[in-house]
């Protein structure tokens, strides 16, 4: 009697956030699987030409599609273990000192906070090339042809590239900074105690001692950074702008190519259809990469 | 004698030692810390620069004459005043959305025992893991369905849920001692008013650093509201910063368009530098494993 009491009362207590989930994020799921199976999909009236691997083929087929997938993966093989390892080092370094450590804490925390397409609008001023800072420096640095056109009209995928990867790392950083430093503070201080009695040098201590019980939470911020990285997308509208230009200059991800065919200029008849594919794609690549994580970090990861 | 001798050339290298590394880590520090600073800095004197001192070459590292007028000049430039008013109104009703059925649901999956309750927690937490462009394209095709393109309801009503955050309260709601709920049950206590009475007060910090961290989620986003809602009378802020400054590509009126930016991007400097410890503590929590 008590029991479906409960029961009754626990499912109105979950009832407006179980209704609001089912019909934003869990039909949509499935919703969007089916869609991306549906050639000719018209939303509107829900026509469509037939069931099949059409989007796929479609979308294979296409070159823009397979730039997206090589940018997108370049941002993760090189914007994940850059900021991965700059975070590690940061964070480490702000656990050894004592003056000052809540102001750097402060400042490394910056970024979190701010808005994405505000910034990479300042880095795009920032290097701009008749009168960016970054050229500015390399000037003084005495690199010869300095005015280097990184982010503007006709710039080089290379070079556009690098400021978006520059970018992604300085907006990772301070999750991943805030993670590692709660965790190396939670670290039991006698195990430092022990290693400094027997004089451990400092390069053994961090590989024997710090990896290892931090090891949950590199595990972690890799899952939550590598899916992140898979997803970028305002980072580069706010880097480069328009659609034409990011088309030109080749700089489009997955999920910009995905937005590209769901509210583009150059939409297409069922061509909702694409976009629905291409994110079923990724979604099953975060998917893979997830599962991998998973299970080396059940293998390696020290509890 | 000896021994005395080792023992000071011991303690000389060890604070020759510590020196030495505390150079190479402040150093370190500093470096990356002037990395991070600079954007904002950089932003910063842009938009108080005259419109002629933007193109020198080297560019200046600090305005030769504070241009105040930029700010208004840079807000003339599109109507920001409406769409700040349509991201304040958008953010504090779907924060107040948020924080409820957040409050409501946390406190079923940390005081109350239904069947399937392991089980729906879980599923809770298995969406988390799925790319939100999944759930973007239906939505968008709902949205559209439902004709609402253009209006605030596009903006509000998909928003006013967050698993995230019903995970962040439940696990503090769980810290509350068990004892607390069972007495008050003792005392004929309904379970609605013990969680207003005692667990949203004692779970307070949580809830505000949902609460501003919501916030500064709807300040900040772009890609919905580009999707839904891009018509100039029901464009969001940043969305109408991207917008005001792309069709001339920023190349004419790089100060104004720094001038704009700044002013999307102090309230949120504001807000941190006052309510760090909500943020950061919200932020963290979500770090460690539960």
């Amino acid at each position: 009697m008590v029991e479906s009491k409960n029961n009754l009362k626990a499912w109105l207590y979950l009832g407006p956030a179980l209704i609001l989930l089912t019909i934003f994020i869990v039909y949509p799921l499935f919703n969007t699987i089916i869609v991306s199976f549906k050639e000719g999909y018209n939303y509107f009236n829900e026509d469509y030409s037939q069931f099949g691997l059409g989007n796929f083929a479609k979308i294979l087929s296409h070159d823009t599609f397979w730039v997206a997938m090589r940018n997108t993966f370049f941002i993760v093989f090189v914007s994940v273990p850059t900021s991965l390892t700059l975070a590690l080092l940061i964070a480490v370094g702000l656990n050894s000192i004592k003056p000052l450590q809540k102001l750097f804490q402060t400042i490394f925390f910056l970024p979190y906070v701010t808005n994405t397409i505000a910034i990479g609008m300042v880095f795009a001023v920032m290097f701009n090339q008749s009168s960016g800072l970054v050229n500015s420096v390399l000037g003084s640095l005495g690199v010869r042809d300095y005015l280097i056109n990184w982010v503007g009209f006709g710039a080089s995928w290379g070079r556009a590239m690098t400021v978006l990867l520059i970018y992604t790392v300085w907006g990772a950083l301070p999750f991943k900074i805030l993670i590692f430093l709660s965790g190396l503070q939670s670290i039991d201080k006698q195990y430092y105690q022990a290693a400094q009695i027997d004089a451990t040098p400092r390069a053994r201590v961090f590989w024997r001692i710090t990896v290892p019980l931090l090891s949950p939470m590199i595990a972690y911020v890799l899952i939550t950074s590598l899916i992140g990285a898979f997803k970028e997308y305002t980072a580069v509208v706010a880097l480069f702008g328009l659609d034409t230009e990011i088309r030109q200059k080749g700089v489009g991800t997955v999920v910009w190519y995905v937005y590209f065919y769901l509210k583009g200029p150059l939409l297409a008849n069922g061509s909702v259809g694409w976009a629905a594919a291409a994110a079923f794609v990724l979604f099953l690549i975060i998917l893979v990469f997830t599962f991998i994580n998973l299970y080396v970090s059940k293998k390696r990861v020290h509890y | 004698m000896t021994t005395k001798m080792n023992v000071k050339n011991i303690v000389r290298n060890y604070k020759w030692d510590t020196l030495f590394k505390n150079i190479l880590l402040y150093g370190f520090l500093t470096i990356m810390a002037f990395i991070v600073v600079i954007p904002f800095y950089w932003m910063v004197i842009t938009s108080l620069k005259t419109r002629a001192e933007v193109d020198l070459f080297p560019p200046t590292l600090f305005p030769a004459v504070m241009m105040f007028s930029n700010f208004p000049e840079a807000m003339a430039q599109a109507d920001f005043s409406r769409y700040i008013y349509n991201t304040i109104y958008v953010g504090v009703i779907s924060t107040f959305g948020t924080v409820i059925t957040t409050i409501l649901a946390a406190f079923a999956f940390a005081r109350l025992e239904f069947k399937g309750k392991a089980l729906l927690f879980s599923l809770f937490l298995a969406t988390m893991m799925i790319p939100g462009e999944m759930m973007v394209i239906t939505n968008y095709i709902t949205v559209a369905r439902l004709n609402w393109i253009d209006t605030y309801e596009a903006l509000i009503v998909p928003f006013i849920v967050s698993v995230f955050y019903i995970y962040l309260l439940r696990q503090s709601f769980k810290q509350i001692p068990n004892e607390l709920y069972l007495a008050a049950k003792v005392d004929g206590t309904s379970d609605f008013k013990y969680l207003i009475r005692i667990m949203v007060p004692i779970a307070m910090p949580t809830i505000i650093s949902i609460t501003i961290l919501k916030l500064i989620g709807s300040w900040n986003a772009y890609v919905w509201p580009n999707l839904v809602a891009d018509s100039d009378s029901m464009r969001l802020i940043t969305n109408g910063l991207r917008r005001a400054f792309t069709d001339d590509y920023g190349r004419s009126a790089i100060h104004l368009q720094m001038a704009a930016t700044t002013v999307v991007t102090m309230p949120l400097l504001i807000v941190f530098l006052f309510l760090r410890k909500y943020i950061m503590r919200g932020v963290s929590r979500s770090g460690i494993k539960g």
